[in-house]
């Protein structure tokens, strides 16, 4: 297989453990108002993420850089192009990542609920916008002779962009709803495992309207299949929940969301960012990607190090096992000594 | 400011300084939590437990805010700087790709590892934790100072006309350039120099004031935890600021090497001296930037310093810019830059942040001995300069800091790439001024924001001091299922 090729899965996995991973703490975050009755409440929610989102995090990264790497021209398009629609990721992302860190830094209410619209606004905002762009990549932006974006941000809010967003919100909100069902204890589990279900029919409709579309727009065979298997995913999810099988349901969302990220690399391929002026123009594997010198120390750096990474993030999640409830929740500090 | 190649820059610069002013707090910080935690496990002196979660606080707070700022570093290459991009993806993304998924995966899982791992990992384990968040952020130092060190000196490449980028042949080279070889130990050794400041600091203010809420007798019994802080944060400093000065001056003497623009840009120096040149304290240039008007020079100094020998020769910037214009041709950027300034950058920023960044760290340094020797053998100075004085040493290294890299950054100036790329080449063809306005304005608003929060909370956690001694649960004790309903150690 060639090198190019080698990078495209390589990102494809990397974009899909990073939808997988923070989607359910994107999850997490856009619940809060709607599971959490009190602060503690509140804070069990963030608490089942608390160790792990920011490895989650990485992935993004890591997706960022990889690219840049081993498709240079893709990055600086892409990067360029959505612009704005990626300065409000990253102006989410700060204030989400700095909330967790902060927020139980001190004890006044204001303080919390200030940090929790942090959260909340921080995780809506890039579960929505992700899938936008998601969706534009594969439906194709302008771009001209030099490889530049030539659209506006109006151009990615076309109706197939939107439905991505819709998607990603309401995948992600299942996925977080499936894995604090999976997490807590008590009461918020029961809400958890309810809303995920309710929550999972309707990312199930818009998931297959979209999947079908861009099935339509960009498919091959191997993404017919892919989305098939995610949509299965997806429904066997919802009825494992339903079953009270909760982490069977976390493996069914899981799942759905790799298989679905999957599908759409698979039916963009060759392609990396199909340019709707000219297909002349589009980005491919090969004219986007970095000399064969690159991609060779690269792939021998990420054989190397990726099962390491994989392997200390895996033993997280065993360390972390464990359900969390309300007395687990030490109490709030009280204020401090005059 | 209405092109956007001024708003990128300056959203670089805004967001890199601000981002760097945590990052060697960061990187000093974790090392010596690490170590204080280490020390506990050794001695069992409940002290060092304290000290252990008062600075691991500390940095936790300074140690968030580093991270987010971060991501927006690696977003705004692509944003703002797509045909820069473009150009060297081909090197300098590989050593980007190899941080994250190196350092920043080490340092993200195994901080929050350390963070809630208190009841549920073996001691000696959990202090390994924070031992492996520091060498994360020494290998993300490598990787990035690599990726600007090939800005600097350019090697391990070659000019692929048919493509029209700067192409990679060897990595081991970009990796081992010797510009990398004499920045890494300079930056990470200012790193620890700065973290050592920030914890002589903050010992000392309370070693002098005491913490929130504690009575005499409390506050001198307390004296002794905070005296350790004070030596062990010194010590550090003024070993890793010995080093700091060693090994600038030998990038001092590659630099004038690589990069003889900069050097003669560092002293303002406009004509050649063919030996002993001299090193100035102050210096006024003709507005042009053609000619010194005035100076106070110390002889030879210079020399020294870029060569190694007092009667070493120096170039000066006129005779440096005819022999770039021969080289490369016209400046490209001369008519953005300043119409005299061809292939110099802008010599009253190069020549002030370079004595900035020497003559603060050595303050600093000083003030941080001072300190020690104030605080010798159980001494509680009762000056109210003294907190003053605590306060004063770690900004003064930080302010040394912002220096170092404005100088080494403007002074490059105006190659984005040495020799290979000028500044305004680089920049996002496709971006219209209006986004990159709103992206530098709310980018900055929001940093404004954060960095009011974030010192509240510091100064917040500072006075309080160190919490009293609660000895941590030790997993490998438990056994029964009740166990397992306890509260978590530590949860947000």
């Amino acid at each position: 297989m060639e090198l190019t090729t080698v990078w495209f899965i390589l990102i494809a996995v990397l974009w899909i453990g990073y939808f997988t991973l923070e989607g359910f703490d994107f999850g997490v975050g856009m619940l809060l108002p709607w599971l959490a009755r009190d602060d503690r409440e509140r804070r069990i929610m963030i608490n089942t993420i608390g160790p792990v989102w920011d490895g989650n995090e990485v992935w993004v990264l890591t997706a960022g850089g990889a690219t840049f790497a081993a498709f240079p021209e893709w990055y600086a398009t892409l990067f360029s192009g959505f612009y704005l629609p990626l300065l409000l990721i990253l102006l989410a992302l700060i204030v989400r990542g700095l909330a967790f860190e902060y927020r139980h830094q001190r004890p006044e209410a204001a303080w919390h609920s200030w940090w929790d619209r942090a959260i909340i606004v921080g995780s809506y905002v890039p579960a929505v916008l992700w899938g936008v762009a998601f969706a534009n990549i594969v439906r194709g932006v302008p771009i001209d002779g030099s490889k530049d974006f030539t659209g506006t941000i109006f151009t990615l809010l076309n109706p197939f962009g939107l439905l991505g967003g819709l998607v990603t919100l309401l995948l992600f909100l299942t996925h977080g709803a499936m894995f604090l069902a999976l997490k807590t204890d008590g009461e918020i589990r029961h809400r958890a495992r309810a809303t995920a279900v309710s929550l999972g029919l309707g990312a199930a409709l818009a998931a297959v309207v979209f999947l079908v579309w861009a099935q339509a727009l960009t498919g091959s065979a191997g993404s017919a299949v892919l989305f098939v298997l995610a949509a299965l995913a997806l429904v066997g999810g919802i009825a494992m929940a339903r079953a009270g099988r909760e982490g069977w349901a976390f493996i069914g969302t899981f799942a759905a969301i790799a298989l679905a990220v999957a599908g759409l690399f698979a039916g963009l391929f060759p392609d990396v960012m199909p340019s709707s002026t000219d297909v002349a123009y589009s980005l491919t594997t090969t004219n986007a990607s970095a000399t064969d010198y690159t991609l060779k120390v690269m792939t021998i750096v990420a054989a190397i190090f990726t099962p390491i990474v994989l392997g200390y993030q895996a033993w997280t999640y065993w360390v972390f096992r464990r359900r969390i409830s309300e007395h687990h929740i030490p109490d709030a500090e009280l204020e401090a000594v005059a | 400011m209405d092109s956007i190649l001024d708003i990128a820059r300056w959203q670089f610069g805004i967001t890199t300084v601000y981002h760097f002013l945590f990052v060697p707090i960061t990187i000093g910080l974790t090392a010596l939590v690490a170590t204080m935690e280490t020390l506990w496990l050794r001695t069992k002196q409940p002290e060092w437990l304290r000290l252990t979660k008062f600075f691991g606080k500390l940095m936790l707070i300074n140690f968030a805010i580093g991270v987010v700022t971060g991501i927006v570093q690696e977003f705004q290459f692509g944003m703002n700087w797509s045909d820069y991009s473009r150009f060297v993806g081909d090197i300098f993304g590989a050593p980007l790709a190899v941080e994250a998924l190196l350092a920043f995966f080490l340092e993200s899982t195994f901080l929050g590892l350390w963070i809630f791992g208190w009841d549920k990992l073996p001691r000696g384990l959990h202090a390994a934790c924070m031992w492996l968040v520091h060498i994360g952020t020494l290998a993300s130092s490598w990787f990035i100072l690599a990726a600007n060190s090939w800005m600097q000196h350019p090697v391990g490449y070659s000019y692929n006309p048919e493509t029209g980028r700067a192409e990679l042949n060897d990595f081991a080279a970009v990796m081992f350039n010797k510009v990398q070889l004499v920045t890494f130990p300079h930056v990470v050794l200012a790193a620890y120099m700065t973290g050592g400041a920030f914890v002589v600091g903050v010992a000392a203010w309370l070693y002098a004031r005491g913490a929130q809420g504690r009575t005499a007798d409390e506050a001198a019994a307390e004296r002794p935890m905070y005296r350790r802080g004070i030596r062990l944060g010194a010590w550090t400093m003024l070993i890793a600021g010995l080093g700091v000065a060693v090994s600038g001056d030998f990038q001092g003497k590659v630099m004038t090497e690589v990069q003889p623009m900069k050097m003669a840009a560092a002293e303002a120096l406009y004509n050649t001296e063919d030996s002993c040149a001299p090193f100035s304290l102050f210096t006024i240039g003709t507005p042009d930037g053609k000619s010194e008007k005035f100076s106070i020079t110390v002889p030879c100094v210079l020399s020294f310093l870029a060569t190694g020998s007092t009667d070493g020769k120096v170039e000066g910037i006129n005779d440096l810019r005819q022999e770039y214009q021969q080289t490369y041709g016209q400046d490209p950027g001369a008519r953005y830059y300043d119409p005299s300034g061809n292939y110099s950058p802008i010599i009253p920023v190069t020549y002030w942040t370079f004595r900035y960044m020497i003559g603060l760290g050595v303050l600093g340094a000083l003030l941080g001995a001072l300190i020690l020797f104030l605080t010798r053998r159980g001494r509680a100075p009762a000056s109210t300069w003294f907190p003053r004085l605590a306060i004063a040493t770690p900004l003064l290294v930080l302010l040394a800091n912002s220096a170092g890299w404005i100088f080494t950054e403007m002074g490059r100036q105006p190659w984005v790439v040495f020799g290979l790329m000028n500044t305004s080449q680089g920049v996002s063809p496709g971006v219209s001024s209006t986004e990159a306005w709103i992206s530098i304005v709310s980018l900055t608003l929001l940093y404004g924001v954060l960095a009011v929060i974030e010192v509240g909370l510091i100064l917040r956690f500072v006075k309080r001091g160190a919490d009293p001694f609660v000895e941590p649960p030790d997993p490998t004790l438990r056994g029964s299922d009740d166990d397992q309903d306890r509260p978590l150690a530590f949860a947000y």
